[in-house]
């Protein structure tokens, strides 16, 4: 196959991954474009098998289809709730990849360069295993977390900062003696002293980010795994490789924003470390005036069906509770009774972006009663009843009236405009914030207290007799 | 526990302290209820009514007296009542506690527990016994059907061909509870209806009743403790009164309901406003009982000044017996079931609980009134200034740097373009107009779809696989392992990343 026809299926493909993100843009276009980028991989991958490969087929189709079969299997078995875990660990094998590709293209010498162009190719290796380094350990750390196998607490080693800097100007100096030793045609030393350089940098990197600040990981370890890929196709003087990495890196770099700026953060700051708890103990106390009226289920379930227009705010302790399919149960059947039931999503209401979406339609909430907190904000003074399921700082007033408060200019829903408003929650505790919210002691908020799935369920029952 | 019924005795007093059903619910708690016969015959609720659900019924009052261990009333105590009750019996009614003190001393000398429903404070939690408010809800609507009669016009505008008839408007002075009821009634009559308070937070109670909020161009709060208003400044009295004045002169039916707890009711409308009212108009004083609102109207009265009809009816419930009697009784229910917490017919007087320690206005001899002050207000506490300027920092830093990264990035590119060669720049420029062409597109993504977002990115930056097919061919066999392992693992994120991607786009359905 002449390389003129591998280039046009190349740029066949990259269309294809464009229109496969492209097609994101609507749920109704959105099964289109996944099956749009299948095939732009297919054909990656068949023409550069067909055209560049020239032996050693067995171990390319051995490893295509064990590889293959993992993945299917883990995309077939894995629980919604389990999502960020999952995606978690691909990108580290993204970044694995990006490794092992690096190294290998030193270690081959396939195309010698001279000059300039050795140093950028150095350069772009050197950069490319870097990384893909640095995304691995990372994501292998953030997987970690997010399964709980590793503390929620942030790692909070002294002078962090410094500690980052000083493996910052070592691996820049291995990157100089890199340069300098592969002229006489070695260099792996400084290689694999960048390499675990970067790893540890990665493992500190995410370890000392907080819990809350998880969706802000694990979308910057997605810009990571892009950007590794890009830098893979430098190396390899590959376009593909290029346009798709740099497509992916600025999609994980876009994410990071919103959730940056839908939890009030700045990105630096995150990524510097230690966010996640360290300002609520420092956050003056709220003084919060009245009191906590709780409620119980069936004075939910009438108000419920004696309502027009009802919000559902579902927070990450739905989900941990397993309360999504009690949740569309109970929408499923005020809408047949006529309530207009609608639900109202915080960009970090789960546990990476667009999680609780996806966790919603799991349960078979359609996604056109599904919105953004931006589309419905205005919508709370026409609303009835709020039901807040297991959310706490993305309700939480303070973010608007108390302007010394941690989490002060934070987008948050604003259920308290609405004619009443339920919560339901396991006991008084904070949120990740470490902030009271004030929003539990407002004149028309009720609390039911107990297990959210319980609390659904008798309100459920009580909808439906 | 036995509750005795009396029948009311002060003259036009029709409303009745219990109804069947809630006797009914009183005998659930564990108490007897026993009626003096008649008692609520003009609140149409017949003897036979109450004793099919179980009350007995009793020719003589002082029989009930004598046995009931509870007496409830709607009224004060008549003197001849006075003289009937006991020491240790509970007397609940509306006292007026603050106009009576020798009523006060006379239960007290005679060791009587009095409660007086309208001292129940204003807190969220007594509101199911708040007496008071049903009282001023029922003679804010009985306010308006009673101008309704003396007022000689539709209310609703309407154009018929006979011609065009002009809306009546109606200025309610006071919306409390009484003063929205009376928008709510006149409003749905059709009239236009404006209302002035002297407490700006009751402005969207208003408005919300679809009336119009009159505003004074003047800096005074007049909330007072507990929902109440308090006395205003006399910069602020003259402002408001030009604003009567001027409101007078217009309207065709004003309904004033101004009260201040414990202080006469302040004069609003003085003769000469009344003199510049138009002939046929109607005044509702609500506050005719404390002195008027307004300097023509008499207590009980309807009187015709200046071609005016000024109505001082004090006794606006009572003329909705029925209804009255009803919101009365399911009132005095639940003050009585929040008294028996054990639901067994025993009467406790807990000076614990906020709502009855108010009520309670003399306690084994003592005045237990006035009750330490609540400290709930309807309005929400004090802002600071509001919180416009939560990030000024950080917008003034924006833009102080917002060029640096222009001319940095401008540099970078100079100093690349001097030494890079130019395969290179070729794909340079790819990888820049990549990352615009991934901004546009991401930015257009639903947030709705993140989350497959994230995993489809994933599936796809395993093009790296690319890299791993060009060289599995390679002859060293430590790059054939390494590429090969890559390929491994970069199969596992393509197919497992485009299949948990369709399985997820799947579950979105409509």
């Amino acid at each position: 196959m002449s390389q003129g026809l591998i280039n046009m299926a190349y740029i066949g493909a990259t269309i294809l991954f464009i229109l496969a993100l492209g097609g994101l843009s609507k749920q109704e276009t959105a099964r289109r474009g996944n099956i749009l980028g299948m095939i732009g991989m297919g054909i990656a991958l068949v023409v550069t098998v067909v055209g560049l490969v020239t032996r050693n087929y067995e171990l390319l189709f051995g490893a295509m289809i064990i590889g293959g079969i993992i993945g299917f299997v883990a995309a077939k078995k894995v629980e919604m709730t389990q999502m960020p875990e999952l995606v978690a660990i691909l990108h580290s094998l993204v970044g694995l990849a990006a490794m092992l590709v690096g190294y290998a293209n030193f270690l081959s010498h396939a195309v010698e360069y001279v000059g300039v162009e050795k140093t950028i190719h150095d350069i772009e290796t050197y950069l490319g295993i870097l990384i893909g380094s640095l995304t691995f350990s990372g994501s292998v750390v953030a997987y970690l977390k997010l399964s709980g196998k590793w503390g929620g607490k942030p790692l909070l080693l002294p002078a962090r900062h410094w500690l980052n800097l000083i493996l910052l100007i070592l691996a820049i100096y291995f990157g100089y003696a890199f340069v300098i030793e592969t002229a006489s045609g070695n260099g792996i030393q400084p290689l694999i002293f960048m390499t675990v350089i970067a790893l540890l940098f990665g493992i500190h990197m995410v370890a000392a980010i907080g819990g809350a600040d998880m969706p802000v990981v694990v979308s910057m370890l997605n810009s990571y795994s892009g950007w590794a890929a890009a830098a893979l196709g430098f190396m390899l003087a590959n376009d593909l490789l290029i346009v798709i990495g740099a497509l992916v890196g600025s999609s994980g770099a876009i994410l990071s924003y919103i959730m940056c700026r839908a939890m009030n953060r700045n990105f630096i700051s995150v990524i510097a470390g230690g966010f996640g708890t360290g300002t609520s103990s420092t956050g003056p106390a709220i003084e919060v005036e009245g009191e906590v009226i709780a409620t119980s289920a069936e004075e939910l379930a009438s108000q419920l069906t004696s309502a027009k227009e009802v919000m559902i705010i579902p927070g990450y302790g739905m989900a941990v509770a397993q309360a999504q399919h009690m949740v569309s149960d109970i929408a499923k059947i005020l809408r047949k009774k006529n309530v207009n039931v609608r639900f109202g999503i915080h960009p970090v209401a789960g546990r990476m972006p667009g999680h609780m979406n996806v966790l919603l339609a799991e349960a078979k909430v359609p996604y056109d009663i599904v919105f953004e907190m931006d589309e419905i904000n205005e919508d709370f003074p026409k609303v009835d009843v709020s039901i807040v399921i297991g959310a706490n700082d993305i309700v939480n007033p303070a973010a608007q009236e108390v302007p010394d408060s941690p989490i002060a200019g934070m987008p948050v829903l604003e259920p308290w405009n609405g004619k009443r408003t339920i919560v339901l929650k396991r006991g008084m505790a904070t949120g990740y914030a470490g902030v009271e919210n004030p929003l539990f002691y407002k004149e028309n908020t009720r609390m039911l207290f107990g297990d959210a799935r319980d609390s659904l369920e008798a309100v459920f029952r009580a909808i439906d007799s | 526990m036995l509750i005795g019924i009396p029948k009311e005795s002060s003259k036009g007093e029709r409303r009745v302290a219990t109804t069947p059903d809630a006797a009914q619910q009183l005998q659930k708690l564990g108490y007897d209820v026993i009626l003096e016969t008649g008692a609520g015959d003009s609140s149409k609720f017949r003897d036979i009514d109450y004793e099919s659900v179980g009350v007995k019924i009793s020719d003589s009052k002082k029989e009930i007296f004598e046995t009931a261990d509870i007496i409830l009333k709607v009224r004060e105590p008549s003197e001849e009542e006075s003289k009937l009750l006991r020491e240790g019996q509970i007397f609940i009614s509306f006292l007026a506690p603050a106009q009576n003190p020798e009523l006060l001393k006379e239960l007290a000398d005679k060791k009587v527990n009095a409660l007086a429903v309208e001292s129940i404070p204003r807190i969220s939690r007594a509101q199911k016994m708040d007496a008071l408010s049903s009282m001023a809800n029922i003679a804010g609507y009985r306010a308006i059907v009673e101008a309704s009669q003396y007022f000689g016009r539709f209310f609703t505008g309407q154009i018929t061909a006979a011609g065009k008839i002009p809306p009546a408007k109606v200025l309610v002075i006071g919306a409390g509870v009484a003063g929205l009821a009376a928008i709510g009634a006149a409003k749905s009559m059709g009239a236009i209806v404006r209302a002035f308070d002297t407490r700006p937070e009751v402005k969207e109670q208003v408005e919300s009743m679809d009336g119009e909020f009159l505003m004074l161009d003047f800096e005074e709060e007049g909330s007072g403790s507990g929902g109440y208003a308090k006395v205003m400044s006399k910069e602020f009295i003259e402002a408001e009164m030009a604003l009567f004045a001027e409101q007078a002169k217009d309207v065709d039916i004003i309904v004033t309901t101004a009260l201040i707890p414990g202080k006469p009711a302040p004069e609003l409308i003085t003769e000469d406003m009344v003199k510049s009212m138009r002939e046929g108009s109607v005044i509702v004083d609500l506050a005719a009982a404390m002195g008027g609102n307004c300097r023509l109207s008499e207590a009980d009265k309807v009187v015709e000044k200046h071609g005016v009809s000024i109505i001082g009816y004090t006794d606006l419930p009572s003329r909705l017996p029925t209804q009255s009697s009803q919101l009365y009784a399911t009132n005095l229910r639940h003050l009585i079931t929040d008294m028996t917490p054990e639901k067994d017919g025993e009467i406790t007087i807990d000076f614990e609980d906020e709502a009855i320690r108010g009520a309670t206005v003399t306690m084994a001899g003592e005045i237990t009134f006035p009750p330490p002050a609540p400290k709930l207000s309807a309005a929400p506490a004090k802002k600071e200034p509001p919180v416009e300027n939560v990030q000024p920092k950080n917008d003034a830093e924006k833009k102080e740097t917002g060029w640096l990264p222009f001319i940095l990035g401008g540099a970078a590119f100079c100093g690349l373009g001097l030494v890079a060669p130019a395969s290179f720049v070729a794909h340079f420029t790819v990888f820049i107009l990549a990352c615009f062409v991934g901004y546009m597109v991401i930015w257009n993504v639903t947030p709705a779809l993140h989350t497959p977002l994230m995993s489809v990115t994933n599936a796809i930056s395993s093009i790296i696989i690319i890299g791993a097919l060009l060289q599995i061919s390679a002859p060293d066999p430590w790059v054939i392992w390494l590429s090969g392992f890559a390929v491994l693992i970069t199969s596992i994120n393509i197919f497992g990343g485009f299949a948990v991607t369709q399985r997820m786009l799947d579950m979105f359905r409509k």
